[in-house]
């Protein structure tokens, strides 16, 4: 396989997964604008830390207001990270990998950006949003779907896998550190109602509230919220789950190659020494110095393929 | 043209149903017009889907465009596409004897038949091909030959596409989506298959492949990327043929080998299929502005150990000038009266011909010799006074760069309207496989239909649809 296609897998299924997730995040602030607990600007604020892109926000409008933000989040060209900047980008790269993609990926991927190019075209109304929203998720879900069910499982659905999850965990880990501090373990502001909002907003923004029951129970608590988000084996959206993807799909490519290569290693490492903590061992360390360790290992694990894969040289 | 009667390849002069569209006609008298053209709103949401879009170039956002489809196929009978096929092939092998023949010991220019000049000053001579001996002996690995047709029995050529002739990936998916629409026109018409053409393709490719390679050649299609217009084509070739798709970007030349930059370390390439000009192909040997080719390319080519399909300088042929010597090229090398007609032209270098296209202006068709996709040329019948005395102008300017022909009374076939059949005009382009083991026409080919009533410009570029072309068993 070309460095190029790979690169392109990889950036493709990164797209899509932020695209989802972003969709995810407007879905939530909307979800918390409508029900009117808490301050909606403070919300916002948050959500586009999530997302990453606060500081660009702030360059082109001066306030945040639900308006503005769901449309830079949605929409806007002028930010990368936009939900159509996303599926425009993850389109983009599959044209470039087409020969790598099979047809149904490839139609699938071409119909999300059909369908998000149509509905994303004017400002959506409010009462449209719930719809697109959940239209453009599914799509998402489509792409995956097809990924699923016809890709062979070689070197290209490695680096596609590779791709969504890293974007995955870079994800959730930003969710967390958006919010880290309604999870630490206090004494005076546990069972507030503040709180409860705000465990509610950051399961609902990895899709994760009947999991959660299904798993801890009904009561919603910091330690198993922390738990659940960052080491729980099963919630396809921790940073365990995605990390021990990470590292399974570069060990398939580790023995299709014969080579043993550095990004393997940082990948084994993370899983070695950050993954394997207890919940108490992370409160420990620090909640928010873990999750930055994470973050900062992620990037380094991303740059690293690059460099292992030829990607760019 | 105007009065001369004009032959529809469905209706004949308005004689009845020609036999190859008989089975066809009954089919689509029994059809509900209605229910059609839901389905040919089907159609445009298939290619949409699929992606068979061509760029725009010059708009703000690299636009993608769906060249419009037609449901009503073109037909041509075994017999036609028989003797269209001998014409064909004794033409695709005149043109690489000739390409040998200008890049070595020029015997066409000692005989006499074509001026020297014609050649050593054309601009796509290419002189770093002088000497050079492709692998196989072969130049036109791929042609497309644009034929059109003014009766029954008339064909000319009007064009030789040897350089990089595009195209063939609506031949394949029209082809397509017509079995999809209508699966049924396929049991009762016996119509020759063409999805073998990658297949085809790559076999072709690999039986070129130079000396050095192994049994099992390492093929690539290089294409300049993402934005060129025919993007869509190129990974729809390497995907169908299953190989990589390279941009320059992913070569480079390592120990006298052309190398693409896998996840693995660098491979060697062993022919490589670019849908690139020769002007980009090499910084060093050709345009150092390229960013798009290889460094070093030409060298490795000049070695023997890669194959470059088409070669360059394959371009000469494409040559409206040197068009209007195919006749004598035929003959010249194969001993044998040419098959296939050429359209008479007159070549405006000559005097006593730029003295005649410029009295008759009003009735020719003026074409550049280098120009193509339908720009630059003036259609005297349907030209504005203006355009002519623009032309007039050029043409004393600059004689040698145009050539005549007279307006041909080109076919037409039916296309689907609102208002039911109407007839358009069509041109055809089959395409052809050359390898030391021999020429592949694949029957059938892509039938490009003007929308417009009377337009005789069938460019896609230019307002241009497409049809599925059928080539039936007898």
């Amino acid at each position: 396989m070309l460095g190029k296609t790979a690169n392109g897998l990889f950036w493709m299924y990164r797209a899509l997964e932020r695209a989802e997730n972003i969709a995810r995040l407007i879905e939530t602030g909307q979800r918390i604008a409508l029900t009117r607990l808490g301050s909606s600007e403070d919300e916002w604020r948050s959500v586009l830390q999530t997302s990453g892109s606060l500081d660009a926000y702030e360059t082109f409008y001066d306030e945040v207001n639900r308006d503005h933000a769901v449309d830079w989040l949605l929409r806007s060209k002028d930010n990368p990270g936009s939900v159509m900047s996303c599926i425009s980008q993850a389109r983009q790269n599959a044209r470039m990998v087409r020969t790598g993609l099979t047809t149904e990926v490839w139609e699938a991927t071409n119909a999300a950006y059909m369908v998000a190019k149509d509905s994303l075209a004017r400002k959506v109304p409010d009462r449209d949003m719930p719809k697109v929203l959940r239209m453009l998720r599914q799509r998402a879900g489509m792409v995956r779907g097809a990924t699923h069910g016809t890709m062979l499982r070689n070197d290209v659905y490695d680096f596609a896998r590779i791709g969504t999850f890293l974007e995955r965990a870079d994800n959730t880990a930003r969710i967390i550190d958006v919010k880290y501090y309604v999870l630490l373990p206090t004494v005076a502001s546990v069972g507030s109602s503040i709180d409860n909002v705000q465990w509610e907003i950051l399961l609902r923004s990895v899709s994760g509230r009947g999991g959660f029951r299904m798993a801890y129970g009904a009561q919603l608590e910091p330690r198993g919220i922390a738990t659940f988000l960052t080491l729980d084996r099963r919630m396809p959206r921790s940073l365990a789950f995605c990390t021990s993807k990470i590292l399974g799909n570069m060990n398939y490519l580790e023995s299709d190659y014969g080579v043993r290569l550095q990004s393997t290693q940082m990948a084994e490492d993370l899983q070695q020494r950050f993954m394997r903590m207890s919940i108490d061992d992370v409160f420990d360390y620090g909640l928010h110095e873990y999750i930055q360790k994470v973050l900062g290992d992620i990037a380094a694990i991303g740059h690293q393929i690059e460099i292992d894969y030829r990607f760019y040289e | 043209m105007g009065d001369t009667p004009i032959f529809d390849e469905m209706n004949g002069m308005g004689d009845g149903i020609r036999r190859p569209y008989e089975t066809f006609n009954n089919w689509f008298e029994g059809e509900n017009p209605k229910e059609l053209r839901a389905k040919q709103r089907e159609a445009e949401e298939l290619f949409r889907l699929t992606g068979i879009t061509f760029n725009v170039y010059g708009r703000a956002e690299a636009e993608e465009r769906l060249i419009p489809f037609d449901l009503i196929p073109r037909i041509i009978s075994g017999r036609e596409w028989q003797r269209l096929s001998k014409g064909i092939e004794q033409r695709v092998r005149a043109i690489n004897a000739f390409l040998h023949d200008i890049y070595h010991g020029q015997e066409i220019v000692k005989a006499g038949r074509i001026p020297e000049e014609m050649i050593s000053r054309n601009e796509a001579f290419e002189p770093k091909m002088i000497g050079v001996t492709p692998p196989g002996r072969i130049y036109t690995h791929i042609v497309g030959i644009d034929l059109v047709r003014t009766g029954p029995d008339e064909f000319y050529v009007l064009e030789d596409n040897g350089r990089t002739p595009s195209g063939v990936s609506y031949m394949l998916e029209n082809r397509e989506t017509m079995l999809q629409m209508f699966p049924e026109l396929f049991s009762t018409n016996r119509v020759q298959p063409v999805q073998t053409y990658p297949t085809d393709l790559l076999k072709s490719l690999a039986a070129c492949a130079p000396a050095s390679a192994g049994d099992r050649p390492t093929v690539a299609v290089m294409t300049p990327g993402i934005f060129n217009s025919a993007y869509f084509e190129h990974s729809f070739l390497a995907d169908q043929m299953g190989v990589e798709l390279v941009e320059g970007n992913d070569l480079r030349v390592m120990d006298g080998k052309l190398c693409m930059r896998t996840t693995q370390g660098y491979k060697a390439i062993d022919v490589v299929y670019r849908r690139i000009d020769d002007d980009f192909l090499d910084p060093l040997n050709f345009n150092p502005e390229s960013g798009l080719g290889v460094p070093g390319i030409m060298d490795v080519y000049r070695s023997g150990r890669l194959t470059i399909a088409n070669a360059p300088g394959t371009g000469i042929c494409d040559d409206k000038a040197i068009y209007s010597y195919m006749p004598e090229i035929v003959e010249f090398y194969t001993g044998e009266k040419p098959l296939l007609e050429n359209v008479p032209t007159w070549r405006c270098a000559e005097p006593e011909a730029l003295a005649y296209v410029l009295d008759n202006l009003e009735e020719l068709v003026v074409k550049e010799v280098h120009g193509s996709g339908g720009y630059g040329m003036l259609i005297g019948p349907t030209a504005t006074k203006k355009d002519l005395a623009l032309f007039r102008r050029k043409l004393k300017a600059r004689p040698s760069n145009y050539i005549a022909q007279p307006t041909l009374a080109l076919s037409t076939v039916p296309i689907f309207t609102k208002a039911g059949l109407s007839p358009r005009h069509v041109d055809l382009r089959p395409y052809v496989l050359c390898s030391p083991q021999g020429i592949n026409i694949t029957p059938g080919g892509l039938t490009r239909v003007a929308l417009k009533k009377g337009s005789l410009v069938v460019n896609s570029s230019q307002g241009g649809g497409t049809k599925d072309t059928w080539v039936l068993e007898d």
